[in-house]
């Protein structure tokens, strides 16, 4: 199971990306330069966070446009999987892969913590084997994760079961107290209406070990590995 | 031959920074001040005009230089 971590200029969770996906049984990742074009060899794809071409002009806008875009896009419309996770996910917005945008954190602050997260979509590519309302914990950083759709894009979002994760509080409340940025509805997470791609602002890729405070993020990562071959099985079938 | 763009954050999006700008304002003793929103401002010198050099301006603004999901835009050409 190959899994493609992107490194854009400006990329730096690239390195955590590849440590907890090879860190993983039955799972491998290697880089990939953003100036490559061919995506062919790999089962999954992973934009990970850092600050590519040092979010100029807008969080993901100018690397949106690097070659391997075409590929990502290319292989998101296959319907391979594809996650996003914090820059990660904003170049995915940009790309228009995801709906919605990625604004300034409504406090102005970079935010860095520990938050938890309610799953509300069980039987995702990216969450199978969680149940509904399940709880993990994993880490955030950054200045920009406050979630932005319209109304329109928000009611579709809810009504075609999108909104795959939102920040709660110990109970799995998702108050305003819980909400590290004032993403709408306390959106952390979303997938396209297809279901194989996947942004969200937390760090599965910080969170799985235990000795770093969680390893709730491995969740992600296996859950992906149990998709593809599920979906290898069928094809054979 | 210069264009001058202009991308301001949308009046559904949260603008916290021109929140903070505002409040600041007031406490300098502007109170008049009701409402600040920041956006960009971009000045572009081109080499020559052409006729279609407008419509692709436009095409840039829409796909690089603003995200219309939560700015607009506008293009001035001088």
């Amino acid at each position: 199971m190959k899994f493609a971590v992107i490194q854009f200029p400006g990329s730096n969770c690239d390195q955590d990306c590849l440590r907890a996906i090879n860190g993983l049984e039955g799972l491998s990742a290697e880089y990939v330069w953003h100036k490559a074009t061919s995506l062919a060899a790999f089962d999954a794809i992973v934009l990970p966070g850092g600050f590519a071409y040092g979010d100029y002009l807008r969080c993901g806008a100018i690397a949106r446009f690097s070659p391997i875009m075409n590929e990502v896009v290319r292989a998101a419309k296959e319907g391979r999987l594809v996650l996003g996770t914090c820059n990660g996910f904003q170049v995915l917005c940009e790309a228009e892969l995801l709906p919605g945008a990625l604004v300034r954190n409504r406090g102005l602050r970079f935010v860095c913590d520990m938050v938890r997260l309610r799953i509300e979509v069980p039987d995702s590519a990216f969450t199978r084997g969680c149940a509904q309302g399940t709880i993990l914990r994993m880490p955030i950083a950054h200045g920009e994760g406050c979630y932005f759709a319209d109304a329109n894009t928000l009611r579709e979002l809810n009504a075609n079961g999108q909104v795959v994760l939102r920040y709660c509080d110990v109970t799995g409340a998702t108050s305003p107290e819980s909400n590290p940025n004032g993403s709408i509805e306390n959106i952390a997470g979303i997938c396209n209406s297809e279901g194989n791609v996947f942004g969200l602002m937390p760090h599965p890729d910080r969170a799985c070990d235990t000795r770093l405070g969680s390893a709730d993020g491995a969740r992600i990562f296996l859950s992906m590995a149990e998709a593809i071959l599920a979906g290898r099985s069928k094809a054979a079938a | 031959m210069k264009a001058k763009v202009v991308v301001m954050p949308k009046a559904a999006v949260l603008d916290p920074q021109g929140a903070a700008v505002r409040e600041a304002m007031q406490h300098l003793g502007m109170r008049e001040v009701k409402n600040v929103r920041i956006g960009k401002y971009l000045e572009i010198d081109l080499e020559r005009d052409g006729a279609d050099v407008e419509a692709r301006l436009h095409k840039l603004c829409r796909d690089l230089l603003s995200n219309p999901v939560i700015e607009d835009y506008q293009l001035v050409k001088e």
